[in-house]
C-alpha cells in the first residue's frame, strides 16, 4: 500500500527528534580527543637533541630548517652539535610524524592541539629554540612514544613532561650518564644485507 | 458583527458616545466626544487590522526560526542558537542582512511586473487572516463563503509566480515558473474537491459554522479529505515532497533566481505565511479550530496550539522525505488524489442521504460516518496505488535519435 | 514542434556534483541527449611526486587520493611495495589492517549513501545520521593513529604501532550501535515509496556493459555479477573469515544503494570475526627508513569501496620508486556515463552520479 513507507520513517525521524542532539558546542565544550592526538605544536627537548636534523631529512616536505655549527667539546664519538637554530614551519606542514617517527633520541614529540593560527605566515614559523629558553609549557602527544603511554601521561591534563621522563632509553649525550652500548655490533645486525650503506 | 465580535465590541464600545440602542452597547458614554461618533467604527476596526496583522507576521517570521531548529533536532544537531538567547533574533539578523542587500534588477527584465511580483505574492496570504475563527467571539468577519474565499485568495500567488518567472530576462526562470503554475494548478483541483465533503456535512461556506458543527473533530468523519489535504497543502506551497520548483540541487533554477534583498525576502516570507495560514485552515476545517476539551484555557490558545501542531507535521515531513520528480509530482495529482476525491465526495453525500434527513447530524451518525469513511479510504487508497505502480514500469528511458 | 537543443555547462561548483566535476550536458527540453565530462580540476600531480620521494614517504601522498577511505589506499600501496620487496607482515598486523580496511569501508559507503539521499532532496537529514555514525569511525581512527582523515597508518612490513587499550572496547561499542544504526537507515530509506520511485528502473547497465568497459566494485556487483577481490584473490587475512558478497539483480540506481548498505552489514561482521581471532604479537617489521627495493616492477591491488584500487610499481633499486601509477577505480567506473545518462532526465542525471559514488580526489589523483 502506499504510504506505509513514508509512514516509517517519519517515526525515524521522530524517534531522533527526541534523543538529545549529536553536537558539541565548540569553544565552550570540546570533542574528546585521544592523547594519541597528532597536533599541530610540536615538543621539542633541546637537552636530548643532538642536532643529527634525520628530522629535517625524513620530512616530505623540507619545513624543517636546522643549522648547526662543530661543538666546543671536542669528544670523538657521540657528542651533540651546537644547535644555532631549529625551525618548523607550520603553514606548510602536514602533520604526517614522519620527524617524530625517525628521530633516534626521542627529542621530538607532536603537539597535541590544533588551536595554532595565526594572522600573519611569519608567526606560523616555531622558533623551537625560542619557545624552549622561554619555558613554554610542552604537553606532548604520546604518538609512537610508548613509553609516555606506559607513564599513563594525558596530554590535556596540564601537567608538564620533563626531557629526562620523556625518553624511550636512558640515552644522554653526556658522557659521565652514558649507558654501555655496542653501536656497531647493532649497525651490523641489522642493516647487514639492506643494500648499500 | 458588533455584538459578536467581543474585541471589537469592547474596543467600539470604550470609545463611543451616543445611542446605546443602535451600538449595543452598555455604557452610553466613551471616551470620543459626541461629534466623532464615526470614528470609533474605524479605530476599532484598524485597531484589529494592526494587531491581527502584526502578530501572524511576527509568527511569520518566527516560524522560519522555529523550522530551523526544529529541521537540526530531527537532524540530531542543533539550529542557530548564538544570535540572542536561544538564536531568537535570527530572523531579525536574516532582515537585516536582506535589507541591506542591493537590488539589482536585470536589463531585460519587465519593470513594473518585476517590482509588483513579490508585493502580490504576500498580499493574498494576508488577506486570509480576515475569515480565520481564532477564538470563540473573535474572528474579523463572518463571511458566508469564507471556505471559497480563503482557497481563491491563495490561487493568486500562481499568478505572482507566473509574473515573476515571466519579467526577469532568464530562460530558466521561465521555466522554472512555467512547471511551478502546472504544479500548482493540477493540485487545486484535489483539494478544493476533499472540502466539498466538509461542505456537505455542515451545509455551509461559512469557517465559522464549520467550526461549530464539529461535535467530533472532522479529521474522524473525513480521513480521505484530510490526507488530500495535508497532501495537495504541501504542494501549494511547493514544501517538500513537491518542491522541485526552487530545489538546490536541480539544474533548472527557481522562478526567484533574479530576486535578491527584500523582494526574495517577500516570496520566502510568503511561503512560511502561507504554511502557517495552510495550518490555520487546516485546523479549521478538520481539528475542530478552537475547540477543546479544557474549558478554562481560552480558545484562541487552543487555536493556537493546533496551528503550530499542523505547522511542525509541515516541518516532519519537510526533515524526512526526498522529492519527487516533476512528470511524479503531475501523475500523483491527477491519477491518485483526484479520484480519491472524487470517491469521498460520492461516499459522502451517500451518507448525508442516508442519515442527514432531519437536517442535522448526531454524534453516533457521526460516528458512523466516520468508520465507513476509514473502512473505504484505505480501500481506495490500496486500489489506486496499485494503479499507481510504484515499482516497475515508472522510469523509462527515451531513445535518442540525434 | 521544433526542439532546440541547449547546452548547458553543468559546472565545476556545483552543489551537487561531488567534488569539482564539470558536465557539459546537451538538453532537449529535459532529456539529456549528448553529455562531454571534463575533470582535472583537482589534479594535483600525486604520481609525478611519488618519483621525487622515498618509499615511506609516498604514503603520505597516497592517504589523499580518495580521501574518504584513506586506509585502503595506504593498504594497496603497502602491499604493492611488500610484494616488490618480498617481505610478509605479522600476522596480528595483517589482522589489524583488515579491520581498519573496513572501517574505512564503512566510513566511505556512509558518505556515498548520504550524499545521493542528499541528492534526492531529502533535506540532508540521512546526510546528518550518516555523519553521526563516521565520526564515531574518525574518533576510532584517531585513537589508533592521531588523525582522523589522513592517517599514514600502514608502512611497508606491517602497521605502524599497536593499539592502544582503549581502542577494543570503543570498537566493540561502535558495532554494535552501527548494526541498530543500519536498521534504522534501512527503516528509514529502504521502503520509502519516493525513494523507490526515483531510483529503480533508473540508469540500469547489464553485466556485458559493465565487464566490458572494466568495472569494478559495487557498481558490478549491483548487476549481479558477484565479484570481489577479497573472496576471489584474497589477500591478507581474508581467506580466514567468512563473509557474503552482496549482489543487485538489476544494475540500476537502487540496487547500487542497496548493495552498499549490505556491504556495510558484512563489514560489521569481517570486524567482529577479526576481534576473535587477533592475537597479541609483533606488529611491525624491522626494516629501515629507507627501503631499497630489488629492481622490477609488479601490481599490488585490493577491494576498495568504490571498486579496485592497483598500484602499478617500477623500481630500480633506489629509494624512491622510479614509476607509481595508480589504478583509480573511480576514474574507471565513469566509463559508462554514456549509457547511464543519455536518454534520462536531468533529475535522473542527479541522481546517477550521486549513486556511481565516484572521488574526485581519486579520479585526478
Amino acid at each position: 500500500m502506499y504510504g506505509l513507507g513514508i509512514v516509517k520513517g517519519l517515526f525515524v525521524t521522530l524517534k531522533n527528534f527526541v534523543r538529545k542532539p549529536a553536537t558539541i558546542s565548540y569553544p565552550e565544550q570540546r570533542a574528546p580527543q585521544h592523547s594519541r592526538f597528532r597536533g599541530e605544536e610540536f615538543a621539542w627537548y633541546e637537552e636530548r637533541c643532538t642536532g643529527c636534523a634525520s628530522c629535517a631529512k625524513f620530512c616530505p616536505l623540507g619545513i624543517i630548517h636546522i643549522v648547526t655549527s662543530p661543538s666546543e667539546e671536542n669528544i670523538p664519538e657521540g657528542d651533540s652539535y651546537k644547535l644555532e637554530a631549529f625551525d618548523i614551519d607550520i603553514a606548510r606542514c602536514m602533520f604526517c610524524g614522519f620527524c617524530v617517527e625517525v628521530c633516534p633520541y626521542d627529542a621530538l614529540f607532536m603537539g597535541s592541539g590544533f588551536e595554532e593560527a595565526q594572522y600573519s605566515r611569519q608567526d606560523l614559523v616555531l622558533d623551537k629554540i625560542k619557545d624552549q629558553r622561554e619555558g613554554k609549557n610542552k604537553s606532548p602527544s604520546t604518538w609512537f612514544r610508548p613509553q609516555l603511554e606506559s607513564q599513563k601521561y594525558l596530554p590535556l591534563a596540564g601537567q608538564e613532561m620533563k626531557w629526562d621522563d620523556a625518553g624511550r632509553e636512558q640515552w644522554s649525550y653526556h658522557p659521565a650518564k652514558r649507558p654501555k652500548k655496542d653501536l656497531l655490533s647493532w649497525r651490523n645486525k641489522n642493516f647487514k644485507n639492506k643494500g648499500g650503506n | 458583527m458588533l455584538s459578536e465580535n467581543l474585541w471589537f465590541h469592547n474596543i467600539y464600545c470604550f470609545l463611543y458616545t451616543g445611542d446605546t440602542g443602535v451600538s449595543g452597547c452598555a455604557d452610553s458614554t466613551g471616551l470620543l466626544p459626541e461629534s466623532l461618533n464615526w470614528m470609533p467604527y474605524y479605530i476599532a476596526g484598524f485597531s484589529m487590522v494592526l494587531v491581527l496583522i502584526n502578530i501572524f507576521m511576527a509568527f511569520g517570521a518566527l516560524y522560519t526560526y522555529a523550522e530551523r531548529r526544529l529541521i537540526g533536532r530531527f537532524q540530531s544537531r542543533v539550529g542557530p542558537n548564538r544570535t540572542g538567547p536561544f538564536g531568537i533574533l535570527q530572523p531579525v539578523a536574516d532582515g537585516i542582512k536582506l535589507l541591506t542587500k542591493e537590488s539589482m534588477i536585470p536589463d531585460d527584465a519587465d519593470k513594473p511586473v518585476y517590482n509588483l511580483a513579490p508585493i502580490i505574492m504576500l498580499i493574498p496570504v494576508i488577506l486570509v487572516v480576515a475569515v480565520l475563527p481564532v477564538g470563540e467571539g473573535t474572528f474579523m468577519t463572518d463571511l458566508n463563503i469564507a471556505l471559497l474565499f480563503a482557497i481563491s485568495i491563495t490561487a493568486l500567488t500562481t499568478i505572482a509566480i507566473f509574473m515573476a518567472g515571466f519579467s526577469t530576462g532568464n530562460r530558466f526562470a521561465m521555466l522554472g515558473a512555467m512547471r511551478a503554475v502546472a504544479q500548482l494548478i493540477s493540485y487545486e483541483v484535489p483539494v478544493v474537491l476533499s472540502t466539498v465533503g466538509i461542505i456537505l456535512l455542515t451545509g455551509s461556506l461559512s469557517l465559522v459554522d464549520v467550526v461549530e458543527a464539529q461535535a467530533i473533530p472532522f479529521i474522524l468523519v473525513q480521513p480521505l479529505a484530510f490526507l488530500i489535504f495535508l497532501i495537495g497543502g504541501s504542494a501549494e506551497m511547493n514544501r517538500t515532497p513537491f518542491d522541485t520548483v526552487e530545489a538546490e540541487s536541480e539544474l533548472i533554477a527557481g522562478y526567484h533566481i533574479e530576486y535578491g534583498g527584500m523582494k526574495f525576502a517577500m516570496f520566502q516570507l510568503a511561503e512560511y505565511a502561507s504554511v502557517l495560514i495552510n495550518s490555520a485552515v487546516i485546523t479549521t476545517l478538520f481539528l475542530s479550530g478552537w475547540d477543546g476539551p479544557f474549558s478554562f484555557i481560552p480558545s484562541p490558545i487552543w487555536f493556537l496550539l493546533k496551528m503550530f501542531f499542523m505547522a511542525f507535521c509541515f516541518i516532519w515531513i519537510r526533515a524526512t522525505l526526498p522529492r519527487l520528480r516533476m512528470d511524479q509530482v503531475m501523475s500523483f495529482a491527477w491519477k491518485f488524489l483526484l479520484p480519491l476525491s472524487l470517491i469521498n465526495i460520492f461516499v459522502t453525500a451517500l451518507e448525508v442521504l442516508i442519515f442527514g434527513v432531519n437536517g442535522s447530524f448526531t454524534i453516533s451518525d457521526l460516528w458512523i460516518m466516520s468508520g465507513i469513511n476509514f473502512i473505504v479510504s484505505i480501500i481506495g487508497i490500496m486500489i489506486f496505488s496499485k494503479i499507481l505502480e510504484i515499482d516497475s514500469g515508472f522510469n523509462t528511458q527515451f531513445k535518442v535519435t540525434v | 514542434m521544433n526542439n532546440e537543443l541547449m547546452t548547458v555547462n553543468f559546472g565545476p561548483q556545483h552543489p551537487s556534483t561531488h567534488g569539482v566535476f564539470r558536465l557539459r550536458i546537451t538538453l532537449d527540453g529535459e532529456t539529456v541527449v549528448a553529455l562531454e565530462p571534463v575533470f582535472g580540476y583537482l589534479h594535483r600531480g600525486s604520481e609525478k611526486l611519488a618519483e621525487e620521494r622515498t618509499y615511506t614517504q609516498v604514503i603520505t601522498l597516497t592517504d589523499r587520493m580518495d580521501y574518504t577511505s584513506a586506509m585502503t589506499n595506504n593498504q594497496a600501496y603497502v602491499l604493492s611495495c611488500e610484494k616488490l620487496m618480498g617481505v610478509n607482515p605479522p600476522v596480528r598486523a595483517q589482522y589489524l589492517r583488515v579491520i581498519s580496511a573496513e572501517l574505512s569501508r564503512i566510513a566511505s559507503h556512509l558518505i556515498g549513501t548520504g550524499f545521493l539521499i542528499n541528492d534526492l532532496g531529502a533535506f540532508i537529514t540521512p546526510l546528518m545520521y550518516c555523519f553521526r555514525e563516521r565520526e564515531r569511525v574518525l574518533e576510532l581512527f584517531e585513537m589508533l593513529c592521531g588523525a582522523r582523515i589522513t592517517l599514514t597508518y600502514m608502512r611497508v612490513g606491517g602497521v605502524f604501532q599497536d593499539t592502544p587499550k582503549e581502542f577494543w572496547p570503543a570498537l566493540n561499542n561502535f558495532l554494535t550501535d552501527m548494526e541498530y544504526h543500519l536498521d534504522e537507515y534501512e527503516s528509514l530509506l529502504t521502503g520509502n515509496e519516493i525513494l523507490l520511485s526515483r531510483t529503480k528502473g533508473v540508469s540500469s547497465i547489464n553485466t556485458d556493459q559493465a565487464l566490458n568497459a572494466s568495472i569494478t566494485g559495487p557498481i558490478l556487483r549491483s548487476t549481479g555479477y558477484d565479484w570481489d577481490l577479497r573472496s576471489v584473490d584474497p589477500y591478507e587475512i581474508y581467506n580466514r573469515v567468512n563473509f557474503e558478497v552482496p549482489t543487485g539483480t538489476n544494475g540500476d540506481n537502487f540496487d547500487r544503494y542497496i548493495v552498499r548498505i549490505k556491504e556495510m552489514r558484512q563489514s560489521l561482521s569481517i570486524i567482529k570475526q577479526c576481534v576473535e581471532q587477533i592475537e597479541p604479537g609483533n606488529v611491525r617489521l624491522d626494516l629501515p627508513f629507507l627501503i631499497r627495493p630489488d629492481a622490477g616492477e609488479t601490481y599490488g591491488r585490493v577491494e576498495s569501496p568504490k571498486g579496485e584500487l592497483g598500484f602499478y610499481i617500477i623500481s630500480d633499486g633506489s629509494i624512491s620508486p622510479y614509476r607509481c601509477k595508480v589504478r583509480p577505480p573511480s576514474l574507471i567506473n565513469l566509463t559508462l556515463l554514456n549509457e547511464m545518462i543519455v536518454g534520462w532526465r536531468v533529475a535522473d542525471m542527479i541522481v546517477t552520479l550521486g549513486s556511481l559514488d565516484f572521488n574526485m580526489g581519486e579520479v585526478d589523483r
